[in-house]
């Protein structure tokens, strides 16, 4: 059974209760419609579990299938540079139809980011190879496709939207 | 299937309709035949999607990716296209299902090949291979790690 490498860990963002009993790691693509239909089943469980789950997101952008997935990646890393990576995140789901380098540009400024800050962080190699880490560190742990998701960190092979019925048993 | 320690058996096949692909000429390099059952599944769970955004990671270990299917060649071509797939698709069209045999990765009774990986050394050696469930996309890490271990013996 393919294993999370590495564990969570603190470059990684993550949300839910800090003592959690269940923590949830998903590969995700920000332009992958299985993701936007994941993120839905997510945010159910992060209220249905909200005193027991800990949700970590890491990057996994089909590039050459997805035109903007590398971009709203990118978009995602610059925003947790100014402590916004969840609302990036939720925001890019939101709106996922309408995805393209402005619309990124305009979340931003809907988050009151520093806008040049967030621009140079676009371009920076060291965010870009964040992205690449996390893509690499997939690979590894046996990402398949997106998204994939780890349940204490041992992929999940079955549908995301029974996880809810999952956890319950 | 063909196991770790069998000589690949050598092939040629067209990876378009103008351009053929011949196993012997590609010693020298590590070589990772991926045999799947048909073009056109669905993209997020796609293999070969999969293995389009690895190329740079193959690279690094002197490696090239090789997909094998039973489709003809302008479906590839078609396939390739639409999906912008930056590796070579051979067609084991005619006779069909030759090179596929050859493995023993061919499924009988739906005329299509199983989803195996073959990761062939240098000398043209079988160094690894893993058949999959059909329906299961197998990922990456088995290759890498298969590719990791030749770099390291």
């Amino acid at each position: 059974m393919p294993t999370l490498i590495p564990p969570v860990n603190a470059l990684d963002h993550i949300i839910g209760v800090p003592n959690a009993t269940i923590e949830l790691v998903e590969y995700g693509d920000f332009q992958c419609p299985y993701c936007r239909e994941a993120f839905f089943v997510v945010k159910q469980l992060l209220e249905r579990f909200a005193d027991r789950l800990r949700f970590v997101f890491r990057n996994f952008p089909l590039a050459e299938s997805h035109e903007y997935a590398t971009d709203a990646a990118l978009a995602a890393e610059a925003a947790a540079k100014q402590n916004k990576f969840w609302e990036m995140h939720d925001a890019i789901y939101n709106r996922q139809s309408e995805l393209n380098e402005a619309l990124l540009l305009r979340l931003a400024a809907d988050f009151d980011l520093d806008l040049r800050k967030f621009a140079d962080d676009m371009e920076s190699p060291k965010l870009l190879s964040r992205v690449e880490a996390d893509f690499e560190s997939g690979v590894r742990s046996g990402v398949n496709g997106t998204p994939t998701f780890y349940l204490g960190g041992k992929r999940y092979n079955g549908d995301y939207r029974v996880l809810s019925s999952f956890l319950d048993s | 299937m063909l196991q770790k320690g069998a000589a690949a058996p050598d092939f040629t096949l067209n990876a378009t309709p103008e351009k053929t692909i011949h196993l012997k000429e590609l010693r020298g390099k590590n070589v990772i035949l991926a045999f799947y059952p048909a073009d056109w599944s669905p993209v997020c769970s796609d293999q070969m999607a999969l293995y389009n955004e690895m190329l740079p990671f193959f690279e690094k270990y002197n490696a090239i990716l090789l997909g094998i299917s039973v489709d003809g060649a302008w479906c590839h071509a078609a396939f390739a296209s639409a999906r912008q797939i930056h590796f070579d698709l051979l067609a084991d069209f005619e006779p069909k299902g030759a090179v596929s045999r050859l493995y023993d990765v061919y499924e009988e009774k739906t005329g299509i090949s199983q989803r195996a990986l073959f990761v062939i050394d240098a000398n043209g050696i079988i160094q690894w291979s893993y058949l999959s469930p059909v329906n299961e996309n197998p990922g990456a890490d088995g290759i890498l790690e298969a590719l990791e271990n030749l770099k390291t013996n």
